[in-house]
């Protein structure tokens, strides 16, 4: 991208290990790895608590995103891929995981996650990942009840994000906040094709818009496309979000200022590893429980 | 002796058609760039020089494209579906279905021997069905765009990508260079795809023969290649296809001053 220099789209990637978890009490462990187009996550889970999270950019490859980030999740803890009893795959590139023992959809998976995640309030999902966006209902349960998302189209979705940080030299956790920066919220941008961002965004500039306005403009076009789809899956309370946008103030405020309904702000997750943009992989790993103990009970 | 002016503001090249009497005098062509006014002035400088005549000579200037509003000593306005019609009549009276493939729109216009529009189709704000998939797939493939046309012609078809987004389509590149499908294979189906969704534009107006390709994608022998196999119908493609939006608003410039359009 940037090439020489700050790469200001670069994200924090990130492994915690949660301390409370006591590994020498292990019944079953279990871990979901979620490849996403942008992200790869992968959680370990002991009796079905989380142990250990890793959030890292996917890679070309991927079996080598999948691998590397369940190697990074476990590193430092002891375990290896080979003490896991059961493991679930997930996300876009979920057909190669290798290790995975069964393979499951990411609509199952964040509704799930978002369940464990904020308890079974959750009734909407909104789930904006690096090229999906997609709108969940599920029932107190985390049971998928129905979904929408973007199937033809990767408009308004974390990857153009990406473009914008590079372009406007702004830290890609710091373009939300900046987002908001603005004394009045501009139109939202004509085009949010992911191709186009750069050159939309130029043009903006050119006419003397600042860097902040063309930020709340092209964010404000993004919330309004994910919204049709929320209205259109009909959302109800409680509303969560979760992937990678979810981290996005700029994108989570527009959203609950068009819908009129607060979101559940996200758990403290660097301490229990409950990261609503690790949802998929919390989603997969405790279906790999259930798996894993489903397999037990037939032996 | 009258002379008329026709700018193209494209958002890749501006490009500049002279005509005097109807004929066409000269052209020019200067990258858009970040400041698409200069480079107006800059290609109907090379026009002028070509045609050894001076500004003042003349008459009209009509301007047409994407950037119309940025056109400098502009006298009149077209736009881009008119002139691209006005164009394919002047170039090939038997054209009745223009397609003008350019780098970040494309439009079918379905017109009359007059070069009257009857009906029309666009693909806007999305960059799958213009230039820009095709440069966004070249560099998913880490193929020179150029390159990537002559190298899809070895293939035989055994790949496919969907060409409803770039971002998809990139994804679909990726996995398929990880299948290890031959570059070649995945060449022809990234042509394959535009041409698809081309076609069902042309679907939406109605596809009336002969067929005329325009625009700067027209130079790509891999996609007018798909484009003939998908359409199974020949398709004529003039010598300057990227200059058709610049003629068509030059022949309108001559009708707004009197004169006849050949």
């Amino acid at each position: 991208m940037s090439g020489k220099g700050v790469e200001y789209w670069r994200w924090s990637e990130y492994r915690l290990t949660v301390p409370n978890v006591k590994l020498e009490k292990a019944k079953v462990i279990t871990a979901g790895i979620d490849v996403g187009s942008v992200s790869s996550k992968a959680v370990v889970m002991v009796n079905g608590e989380i142990y250990a999270v890793a959030v890292m950019r996917t890679g070309s490859s991927s079996p080598d995103s999948a691998k590397k980030v369940l190697d990074w999740a476990l590193e430092g803890t002891g375990l290896k891929p080979s003490d896991i009893n059961y493991i679930v795959g997930t996300g876009y590139g979920r057909v190669n995981v290798p290790m995975a023992n069964s393979t499951l959809t990411e609509i199952a998976c964040h509704a799930r996650g978002a369940n464990y995640i904020w308890g079974p309030t959750v009734r909407t999902i909104l789930d904006v990942g690096g090229q999906d966006i997609k709108a969940i209902k599920c029932d107190e349960k985390g049971r998928v009840l129905s979904f929408l998302m973007n199937d033809k189209c990767a408009a308004g979705t974390g990857r153009g994000m990406e473009v914008l940080a590079d372009l406007l030299k702004i830290p890609i956790e710091e373009m939300g906040a900046a987002s908001l920066k603005v004394d009045e919220e501009p139109d939202p941008v004509s085009c949010t094709c992911v191709a186009f961002a750069r050159t939309e965004a130029i043009s903006l500039l050119r006419r003397g818009w600042s860097k902040e306005k063309v930020l709340a403009s092209y964010m404000r076009a993004m919330a309004i496309r994910m919204c049709h789809l929320l209205e259109r899956v009909g959302c109800e309370k409680d509303l969560v979000i979760t992937g990678g946008q979810s981290k996005n103030i700029g994108i989570v405020s527009r959203v609950e200022e068009i819908t009129g309904l607060k979101t559940l702000p996200p758990p403290n997750w660097r301490e229990n590893g409950r990261d609503p943009m690790a949802a998929g992989a919390i989603g997969a790993a405790l279906f790999a429980k259930a798996l894993y103990e489903k397999n037990q009970n037939k032996a | 002796m009258t002379v008329v002016a026709g700018i193209d503001m494209g958002v890749q090249n501006i490009k500049v058609v002279l005509l005097r009497d109807g004929e066409i005098l000269s052209h020019g062509l200067a990258p858009s760039g970040f400041e698409p006014e200069k480079a107006a002035r800059q290609a109907l400088q090379e026009a002028l020089e070509k045609a050894r005549i001076s500004l003042s000579d003349i008459k009209h200037v009509a301007a047409t494209g994407v950037g119309v509003e940025l056109a400098p000593m502009v006298n009149s306005k077209v736009s881009i579906v008119s002139a691209d019609a006005m164009a394919a009549v002047y170039l090939f009276p038997s054209a009745r279905t223009v397609i003008d493939v350019g780098a970040e729109e494309s439009r079918v216009i379905r017109c009359d021997g007059k070069g009257n529009v009857l009906d029309f189709a666009l693909n806007e704000r999305c960059a799958a069905g213009a230039g820009a998939f095709l440069e966004a797939m070249a560099r998913a493939l880490e193929v020179r765009l150029e390159e990537m046309g002559e190298l899809s012609l070895k293939a035989k078809g055994t790949a496919s990508i969907s060409a409803t987004c770039v971002i998809f389509g990139e994804s679909d590149v990726v996995s398929l260079i990880h299948k290890q499908e031959p570059k070649y294979e995945i060449a022809r189906a990234i042509y394959d795809a535009l041409a698809e969704r081309i076609a069902s534009m042309i679907h939406r107006v109605g596809l009336e023969p002969d067929v005329m390709l325009v625009g700067g994608v027209a130079r790509d022998v891999g996609f007018t290649t798909a484009l003939k196999r998908k359409l199974e119908t020949e398709i004529l493609i003039p010598k300057y296809p990227e200059l058709a939006g610049a003629l068509g608003a030059a022949l309108c410039a001559m009708e707004r001053v009197g004169g006849s359009r050949r």
